[in-house]
């Protein structure tokens, strides 16, 4: 026996007792039912009937369903009417035809409508001058409150070991002139001949004729100082950070970062658009365990970029970073290293060539140095360092170098000046770290405070053992042992500043910037005069 | 708005899809040379993506020479370019040390004090002795000298406003300060065309950002209405602030703001105007006080004002000019003046003196001649190129007036040629200008003679014919004879 599914679609519900269902002329099509096949008188097609036989229990007024069968079979039968005998393709064409055709219909109608959106009513020119005129915008800035209107000490003389504040000479332990070449002879010397031969400014970006032959030169000793292929000079310290990241971390990029790096980074690392995950401060088992998670939870990082940022000697804190480990690490789990050296060149290793020579690490394996000149070098601008096709891409990728006028060539001249300074005298170095052992020795018992910085490195840092709890109130009170320290003892000492854009949550402390330039007495002046105020203020 | 000739804009076109495909079948074959070589990458991801770096490879390459050109001398009206030569093609160059003498049409020294100056020099000279080239420290620490308090309270009046705080970098003052300014819930409105440190500036702010129409007051109206109507995207919270970014002189383009609108709609919406003067703070205006004096604008309706001294100064740094407690407010806060090494006290200087020069304070009239000659040779210098048919982009009292080149081949060849005839011209390309709007940049200086700027026109005008960049009919010879010009062959 053959059954065929019709495409039959019920199109109302009607709801006929069982008894009544007997004597129904209707036969109701409906796919998926129970069904009973009735032979069809043609032969031809079978046609399944169904026998609507849901029993119900609801009793209907019998007057109502009379009239409403009859109906039924009145439309039944004048539906039926026209197409009565008509066959088509052999079949017998019975009134549901025309209910097809007007469902077909019915639906091209019903798709060819759009779908129902509330109706559009932008603001009339009105509103919006309404809107326009009730809005108020913020002030440009919040109100000033007393705190920020603390003035700097305004130095009247060179900013060296000793420098002059209100006519008064005072210790200077505020400038990162760590190999005391602040009014250096020969640096002077090779400043004022530049000066005289180009003028102070380069007057155009690098691409602009802002090169200069001593910008090149002094790229090519910098490069020769730390045996690497090539060096870009850029013309602040501060940009260089910032412009060098986002130029090799793009969107999609995978950088983990210390979280006490500094601003520069911090910008630089957020104009990346990379994904950035921070590890614990200088902590190389959070380092190694950040690194684990994101090889191994995420399988697409192996093609991804991935980098390492981390700073030689910490800004916020003077630690300095374990690079041994950190390159083992990077080549387990192949990263590459983008390594900050501001506070490390011409400072640390054995002939003052930065972290590297320090851990006795192979430059090489660091892929970006990177480096401000505004310290040892007692210069200005910045550089980064590393192999040809790392630079040459920066030549016209980083928007720091090629958006900015370049360093004025004095800075330059003055940095070649300073590199040969260093080579020259290694005395320096010994004496900048005899000065560092001098002044740990001084302020190791120290009350209400703690040396937080690494033995090594040139800034030493004191921080509060009981803080506040509140950044600011902390910052107030070391800001007014500095000052108590420039009025009553001559030492110009500085607590660590925070900008509210500053992500760093380190503590806060005071930070002393140690100089080969300094003598014994400063230093034993600088740890008695801080042991004094510290008990007489924190304990 | 630049309108590129149809049939140059096609040529443009095949010219780049010939370079591109050239690049792509260079590097095709590369890699099968590279076939048999060892993959030195080691399991890293490289560190420059092909896509990246395809375009210095494989068009910047062949045209480095035109770009980057060192110089031996002082940045004055005629400098000292070192010659290069290249053993692979262009990929490297290397320096002879052998030099040639030319005209300077590069530079951004304005007003000239970009070499020896016989006020400045020997002032900056003493304060190097006095004071050491770098402070090694921030100016909250101890890099506050007594010639950086002095500068500011110049600057601060020398740009018409209260007080004035001064950075190291002049890209670095807007990238530091902008996101001191404003943060989430912001909304900053810039210019279509502004520089990449104020892009890079909001970027890092986290505001929102939306650009108007370059120079185009109407459109601003319309981004502001629209903005301040819907608020916030998504919350449709009204605005915390909205500032508005716009640039004195536009570098690229040459053009002046259209301040004076820009300020009254402002007004209107109640936003702030952050007004970027790199390029024209003292080389434009009677006094040299930039677009404000030149336009008539009351500094008082201009927020900020912020500037660099890498140009007219002969300098480095920057400013930001504003109210006595916007400015103590960044004194607290900007990163660039918290973490960054001070400027250098020398330079510091030299902006002083050189502010001194302008203002007639050294006790003579140079200031005042400079600034009337730059005035001068610009327009001179403007019309003479606008009358030989160049395509001229910027406004008159511009130094700045760069000629459009458009074709990729047509950069080398023309900065090539004028080198050849000893004038040094700064040709722009992709990524300082789109793709298709290549040109070649003049800068005048008030150090240029008159003698110079004629030596200049002659050799352009040939190397215009050359390469075929008069893109409009030279005007008749008839009038240069009425205005009483200098002829030209």
């Amino acid at each position: 026996m053959m059954i065929e599914n019709n495409l039959l679609i019920d199109f109302s519900i009607i709801k006929i007792t069982e008894k009544n269902s007997k004597a129904n002329l209707l036969h109701l099509h409906s796919c998926g039912q129970t069904i009973s096949p009735a032979p069809n008188p043609l032969g031809s097609v079978r046609t399944l009937s169904l026998h609507f036989a849901r029993s119900t229990e609801q009793k209907m007024d019998t007057n109502l369903v009379e009239m409403f069968r009859a109906g039924l079979n009145w439309v039944t039968m004048a539906l039926d009417a026209p197409s009565a005998r008509v066959v088509l393709f052999g079949v017998r064409i019975q009134w549901h035809i025309f209910v097809e055709v007007l469902l077909g219909f019915v639906i091209v109608i019903l798709l060819s409508q759009k779908s129902y959106k509330p109706p559009k009513r932008p603001l009339t020119e009105q509103e919006i001058d309404e809107l326009c005129d009730e809005w108020v915008p913020e002030p440009l800035i919040p109100p000033i409150t007393e705190d920020m209107m603390h003035e700097p000490p305004v130095l009247e003389s060179a900013a060296g070991p000793h420098t002059t504040v209100n006519g008064k000479d005072v210790v200077n332990f505020a400038s990162a002139n760590y190999l005391g070449l602040i009014g250096h002879e020969k640096l002077l010397e090779s400043c004022t001949s530049a000066l005289e031969k180009y003028g102070v400014g380069s007057c155009g970006p690098r691409g602009f004729y802002g090169t200069i032959d001593v910008h090149l030169d002094c790229e090519t000793r910098i490069s020769k100082f730390l045996s690497t292929p090539d060096t870009i000079l850029y013309s602040y310290g501060l940009s260089t950070m910032f412009s060098t990241i986002p130029c090799f971390c793009k969107k999609g990029d995978i950088i983990v970062a210390d979280e006490g790096v500094h601003w520069g980074i911090q910008n630089g690392l957020q104009l990346s658009r990379s994904t950035i995950v921070y590890f614990k401060h200088n902590d190389m088992d959070s380092l190694r365990s950040t690194l684990e998670k994101i090889m191994t939870k995420n399988k697409r990082s192996k093609n991804l970029r991935r980098y390492i940022v981390a700073e030689a000697v910490y800004q916020n804190s003077g630690q300095i970073a374990p690079l041994d480990e950190i390159v083992k690490l990077k080549e387990k789990y192949k990263f590459r290293v983008i390594l900050d050296e501001s506070n490390s060149f011409g400072v640390l290793g054995r002939s003052g060539r930065g972290l590297a020579e320090h851990h006795g690490v192979p430059i090489e394996k660091i892929d970006v140095v990177t480096a401000a000149m505004g310290h040892a070098l007692a210069t200005e601008g910045g550089f980064c360092t590393g192999n040809a096709r790392i630079i040459d891409y920066q030549r016209l990728s980083s928007s720091g170098y090629v958006f900015s006028a370049s360093l004025p060539p004095y800075l330059a001249s003055a940095a070649i000046t300073a590199i040969d300074v260093i080579d020259q005298n290694p005395e320096l170095l010994v004496k900048m770290k005899h000065n560092i052992a001098l002044l740990w020795k001084g302020l190791k018992d120290i009350k209400g405070m703690s040396l937080a910085s690494d033995p090594e490195s040139p800034i030493v840092f004191l921080k509060l053992e009981k803080s506040s709890g509140s950044t600011k109130e902390d910052l107030l009170l070391l800001e007014k042992m500095a000052d108590r320290a420039l009025k009553e003892d001559s030492l110009l000492v500085v607590s660590s500043k925070k900008s509210f854009l500053d992500k760093c949550r380190l503590p806060v402390g005071i930070k002393l910037l140690v100089s080969a330039g300094h003598s014994e007495s400063d230093l034993v002046k600088v740890s008695e005069s801080l042991k004094r105020l510290a008990s007489e203020l924190l304990l | 708005m630049i309108t590129i000739p149809y049939l140059t804009a096609v040529s443009t076109y095949f010219s780049y899809g010939l370079l591109f495909a050239f690049g792509q079948l260079r590097d095709y074959s590369r890699r099968i040379f590279d076939w048999w070589s060892t993959n030195n990458l080691h399991g890293y991801a490289p560190i420059c993506l092909a896509h990246e770096d395809f375009y210095i490879r494989r068009l910047y390459h062949r045209i480095q020479d035109c770009f980057g050109r060192p110089i031996s001398s002082a940045p004055d009206a005629w400098v000292d370019v070192v010659e290069r030569f290249s053993n692979d093609n262009n990929k490297t160059l290397k320096r002879r040390t052998k030099s040639t003498r030319c005209l300077n049409l590069g530079s951004y020294n304005y007003l000239g004090f970009g070499s020896y100056d016989e006020y400045c020099t020997p002032l900056v000279i003493d304060s190097l002795k006095k004071f050491s080239p770098s402070t090694c420290s921030s100016r909250v620490d101890a890099g506050t000298t007594s010639v950086h308090a002095e500068l500011e309270e110049c600057v601060a009046k020398y740009v018409g406003k209260p007080a004035a705080i001064v950075t190291g970098m002049g890209y670095a003052t807007n990238s530091a300060i902008i996101p001191v300014l404003i943060g989430k819930g912001g909304l900053i409105i810039s210019d279509s065309l502004n520089h990449t440190s104020i892009v890079n500036g909001a970027r890092g702010s986290g505001a929102t950002i939306r650009v108007f129409q370059h120079n185009t007051p109407a459109h601003l109206e319309r981004v502001l209405k629209e903005q301040i109507a819907e608020g916030q995207p998504r919350t449709h919270r009204p605005w915390k602030k909205i500032i508005v970014v716009v640039e004195g002189i536009y570098s690229m383009e040459g053009e002046i703001c259209q301040l004076p609108e820009i300020v009254s709609i402002c007004k209107k919406y109640k936003a702030y105007v952050y007004l970027d003067e790199a390029h024209s703070i003292g080389a434009i205006g009677k006094t040299g006080r930039g677009v404000c004096e030149l336009l008539g604008v009351d500094t008082a309706d201009v927020d900020i004002m912020m500037g660099t001294f890498t140009k007219s100064f002969g300098s480095c740094g920057g400013y930001i000019a504003g109210s006595k407690d916007l400015i103590q407010y960044l004194k607290y806060h900007c990163p660039a003046h918290l973490y960054a090494t001070s400027i250098s006290t020398p330079s510091a200087q030299q902006i002083i003196s050189a502010i001194k020069v302008i203002l007639g304070e050294d006790g003579s009239n140079r200031g005042a001649q400079k600034l009337a000659r730059i005035r001068e040779n610009s327009n001179f210098f403007r019309a003479e190129l606008q009358k030989m048919g160049f395509e001229v982009l910027g406004d008159n009292d511009s130094p700045v007036m760069p000629i459009m080149l458009y074709n990729p081949a047509k950069i080398p060849a023309f900065s090539r040629e004028c080198l050849r005839e000893n004038v040094a011209v700064v040709v722009v390309g992709f990524p300082a200008t789109p793709l298709l709007l290549a040109r070649a940049r003049i800068c005048i200086s008030a150090s240029h003679s008159r003698e110079d700027l004629i030596k200049a026109l002659q050799v352009i005008s040939k190397a215009g014919d050359l390469t075929g960049i008069k893109y409009f009919p030279a005007a008749p010879k008839k009038q240069e004879e009425v205005k009483d010009t200098i002829k030209l062959d």
